[in-house]
């Protein structure tokens, strides 16, 4: 551009790299110290928790199945609410190879369980994702029901309502056998499964690709106008988040010993749903405060006085759409600008003042 | 003649019962200035988003200097350089500035592509675009969120998206509309001070503005081409004046 | 004679349970159309008439029709007071917060029904008058569902004459073919749709009353039949009074014949029919506005 700078603005004018929005960005995708900290509090609980390793287990599937949910939904703003049917893919992926004795060696067959959910999600995306509103709701609620009834209708082959039961799952590199009666092994297992996915994630989120996916979310009008190949890259995008929930179904599966239609159903893609939002999403940590919080409450609440739990989690849910959109982490963050705006005013002030 | 850049052939759209755009011959040369001028609901908009591919014609042809783009999607039309900015600000509201102006800049250097690699570390694509924010006052908010800002300063973000795509051919619908003018100065600053061989076509409501701006003028009435000149031609036109008169009595005073 | 008794039984069943889908599921159509938002907790308000009328006919002794009315009212009311306080503030909002708002509204009502209520099914007592059978000619068949089905013609009739014929009618077809042509116009939406929110709400208890009978009534109702009135809407056209009524008695005839002959997983048909006709026509079989 040739064109003169504005005296608007000098200090910025000399070197421009140096302003701190561009520094803010160019750090973003830095690991924090911080970051640590879900990780060591996997391994705490490990410890701490011998006997919770279970429900440990189911808790990282969360984590990852939310996870999943976020690529599409937090970043690229596609609203779906039949995620589950990707999870469920993994799931009886994974538990039908292993049932008939043809896969069973865990690690690829969660691959195995990506390739299948991410090719269900490319093909229905493909068609699918050209519409939008209520209509992609009620598609992708759709699929979800036709698959979960496949799943029922083919019962020869899934064991339709009682799905398949005690599952083969061979022992981690040929070494650490799954005991189905204590989930140690399971439960590493499915931290260092988790650990890789939220890699993968994080490096996508932060690239080009991922900021690009932002814009989709926040204007997808826009996108088109600065020459956005839009509609590739939400499938891609799409495709990717479907492989990702299918590794949390074949994990699901895999940890439990058993598959069943439950893998599937609406109240598993609204869960998510609502875990994701709890926790806040768009922001790779959502997921994990989300699953944690969710979880605890229900495994605390939900058995002892089941009602009040629902109604608790209607006031709640009613609450973060009218209030807190951003979810927990949403809240932390608006309480905590408020904090360190007020903190920076002050001394600001106090610079300012002899 | 100098070049032309951009043209339409009987271009027309409908909708429904209501012919939006009728039957439009227009070029737009390289290095032009040019600005659109019609009362409300001639078609002046509906006509950017046929050129822009943003809707498909009814009939007619939209040509890029030889080539015709009429069945081009709108992303493919950004990438032979057309850009433009729309008269309701299109902004990812909920990103800071500096990331609105960056999107722009990795999707045209073909940086958005890449999925493994740290946006952050593109520092040319930040620098270029905190160069950019700079000449248009905007590097002191570049890390306010877009809906932190006031209206005026929106609009320039809307201009500095469009700037980001290094376009050849510039569609402004309205730059400064709705912007109080102690602010408006800046963005219609901006304008002028754009490449000059970038062919700018300004949509602009204030007769004042297109006569410092435009070296050509074309009058848009009722999705028909109505007249076109030089400003002092268009501002002699009896039948001109006498649209605008009898339409939108606020302008007449310019014309 | 008894494959023609057969058929006429399982259509005749059939309508009635798709009656039933359009009468709860009309109001859903049309404040969707007027205001764009996804309301899922639409079914729990059919739920709440169906559970007043249920109630005040089981337990007060109320006849029949003064229960509809009292159901239909209570239920308008309550919707009018969540409209003004909840529902208003999320007009502007994204699909992903009115999705999650309507989920915490289902899920406080089925809490809330199961503390106040408890969580056995209710069942309707039907009146003597209509729980007979009826002589068609050529078969017998309940009365209820007979009535059910002539019920929900003079409804359907009665909307869409509203809808052509008279002014507020005119208005709501305006606004739901472009809403900012009709604000500009001087229609007051706001006022349109808390009017067509409380006739909605109230038509679907009605709704959730007159079928309690055979789609039964617990605190789970409104989950549990949410997809099939997404279908209805979404299949009939936002704002189509006409493509709902089609929609809801196919979807009715469709998923009687499957549950009958292929009870384990038959639905999957509905699905993929729903999906297909989607895909073809984004906007519903009515065709709908343009967005
Ligand atoms: N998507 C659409 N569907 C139906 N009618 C439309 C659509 N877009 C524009 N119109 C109509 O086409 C006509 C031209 O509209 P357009 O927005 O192009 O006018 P304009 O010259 O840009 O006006 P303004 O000065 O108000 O911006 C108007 O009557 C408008 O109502
Ligand atoms: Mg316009």
């Amino acid at each position: 551009m040739s064109v003169a700078a504005s005296p608007a603005d000098d200090a910025a004018a000399a070197a421009p790299i140096e302003n701190p929005a561009a520094r803010a960005l160019m750090r973003r995708h830095r690991v924090h110290g911080w970051e640590a900290l879900p990780w060591l509090a996997g391994i705490a609980f490990y410890f701490a928790f011998p006997d919770y390793l279970s429900f440990g287990c189911d808790l990282l599937v969360t984590i990852l199945f939310a996870l999943s949910l976020d690529l599409a939904l937090g970043y690229a703003g596609i609203i779906t609410l039949g995620h589950a049917a990707f999870f469920g893919a993994g799931a009886y992926a994974v538990g039908m190879l292993a049932t008939y004795n043809i896969w069973t060696e865990p690690i690829t067959g969660l691959l195995l369980a990506a390739l299948v959910a991410g090719v269900i999600g490319f093909l229905s995306g493909m068609v699918l994702l050209r519409t939008r509103g209520l209509t992609l709701l009620m598609l992708t609620l759709c699929t979800m029901a036709l698959l979960e009834q496949a799943a029922n209708m083919a019962a020869a082959y899934t064991g339709g309502f009682d799905g398949l039961p005690s599952l083969p799952i061979g022992p981690v590199f040929g070494v650490f056998a799954f005991n189905p009666l204590y989930a140690d092994t399971q439960y590493l297992f499915a931290l260092s499964v988790l650990f890789v996915c939220f890699v993968f994630m994080r490096t996508l989120v932060y690239s080009a690709f991922g900021q690009s996916l932002t814009g989709i979310r926040e204007n997808i009008l826009r996108m088109h106008a600065i020459g956005s190949p839009v509609r590739r890259r939400v499938l891609i995008c799409y495709t990717i988040s479907a492989a990702m929930a299918g590794v949390a179904g074949g994990l699901w599966a895999q940890t439990n010993a058993y598959v069943n239609l439950s893998a599937l159903g609406l109240d598993r893609a609204a869960t998510v749903l609502i875990v994701l939002i709890l926790g806040g999403y768009g922001r790779l940590y959502g997921a994990f405060i989300g699953a944690v919080v969710y979880l605890a409450l229900e495994h605390f609440l939900a058995q002892i006085y089941p009602t009040a739990w629902q109604l608790g989690l209607g006031i709640l849910l009613v609450f973060i759409a009218l209030f807190a959109r951003g979810g927990i982490l949403g809240l932390a963050e608006a309480l905590w600008r408020r904090y360190s705006g007020k903190l920076s005013r002050r001394l600001r002030a106090e610079r300012a003042a002899p | 003649m100098t070049e032309v850049r951009l043209q339409t052939q009987a271009l027309s759209r409908r909708f429904g019962a209501l012919v939006a755009v009728r039957n439009i011959d227009f070029k737009l040369a390289a290095g032009a200035r040019h600005a659109l001028i019609g009362p409300n609901g001639a078609g002046k908009t509906t006509f950017i988003n046929l050129l822009t591919g943003v809707l498909p014609p009814t009939r007619g042809r939209v040509l890029l200097g030889d080539r015709d783009i009429t069945g081009l999607a709108q992303a493919e039309r950004v990438k032979l350089g057309i850009a433009r900015t729309f008269q309701i600000n299109r902004l990812f509201r909920g990103l800071s500035v500096l990331e609105n102006v960056c999107i722009a800049i990795a999707e045209r250097v073909g940086a958005a592509r890449s999925m493994f690699y740290p946006a952050g570390k593109r520092t040319d694509i930040i620098d270029e675009a905190m160069q950019l924010l700079q000449t248009l006052a905007l590097a002191d908010a570049a890390r306010l969120r877009v809906s932190e800002l006031p209206y005026g300063r929106q609009r320039l973000v809307e201009l500095a998206i469009a700037i980001a795509l290094r376009p050849t051919v510039l569609l402004l619908d309205e730059p400064a509309a709705g912007v109080p003018s102690a602010e408006s100065h800046i963005i219609l600053d901006a304008v002028e001070r754009l490449p000059e061989d970038i062919a700018v076509l300004i949509i602009e409501h204030d007769m004042d503005v297109v006569f410092r701006f435009a070296r050509r003028v074309t009058v848009m009435v009722g999705g028909a081409l109505f007249a076109e000149g030089t400003p002092r031609e268009i501002e002699s036109n009896p039948q001109v004046r006498e649209v605008y008169l009898g339409q939108a009595p606020y302008r007449a005073a310019h014309v | 004679m008894n494959a023609v008794a057969e058929i006429a039984g399982i259509v005749l069943g059939g309508l009635a349970a798709g009656t039933v889908l359009f009468i709860v599921s009309v109001g859903l159509s049309v404040t969707m159309g007027l205001m764009g938002f996804v309301n899922l907790a639409h079914g729990a308000f059919a739920m709440f008439g169906g559970y007043i009328i249920v109630l005040t006919m089981n337990r007060a002794q109320y006849g029949f029709p003064a229960a509809l009315a009292l159901g239909f009212f209570g239920t308008a009311a309550l919707s009018v007071v969540l409209e003004r306080f909840l529902y208003r503030r999320l007009y502007r909002a994204g699909e992903l917060d009115q999705v999650l708002f309507t989920i915490g509204l289902i899920f406080i009502f089925i809490a809330g029904t199961t503390i106040v209520v408890g969580s056995e099914a209710q069942s309707l007592q039907l009146p003597p008058s209509l729980s007979g059978q009826l002589n068609l000619g050529i078969v017998h068949y309940r009365t209820y569902s007979i009535f059910l089905i002539v019920i929900g013609f003079l409804i359907a009739l009665g909307i869409w004459l509203t809808f052509e014929r008279t002014r507020i009618g005119g208005q709501i077809r305006a606004t739901v073919d472009n809403r900012r042509m009709a604000e500009s116009l001087g229609i007051n939406v706001d006022r349109l749709f808390t009017i067509t929110f409380a006739f909605g709400s109230g038509m679907a208890a009605i709704g959730g009353g007159l079928g309690a009978e055979f789609l039964g009534l617990d605190p789970q109702y409104p989950l549990a039949y949410l997809v099939y009135f997404l279908i209805a809407v979404s299949v009939g056209g936002l704002g189509s009074v006409i493509g709902v009524y089609y929609a809801a008695l196919i979807l009715g005839v469709l998923n009687f014949v499957l549950t009958l002959y292929m009870p384990k997983g038959g639905t999957i048909f509905i699905y993929a029919l729903t999906i297909l006709i989607l895909l073809a026509r984004p906007r519903g079989l009515s065709g709908g506005k343009e967005q």
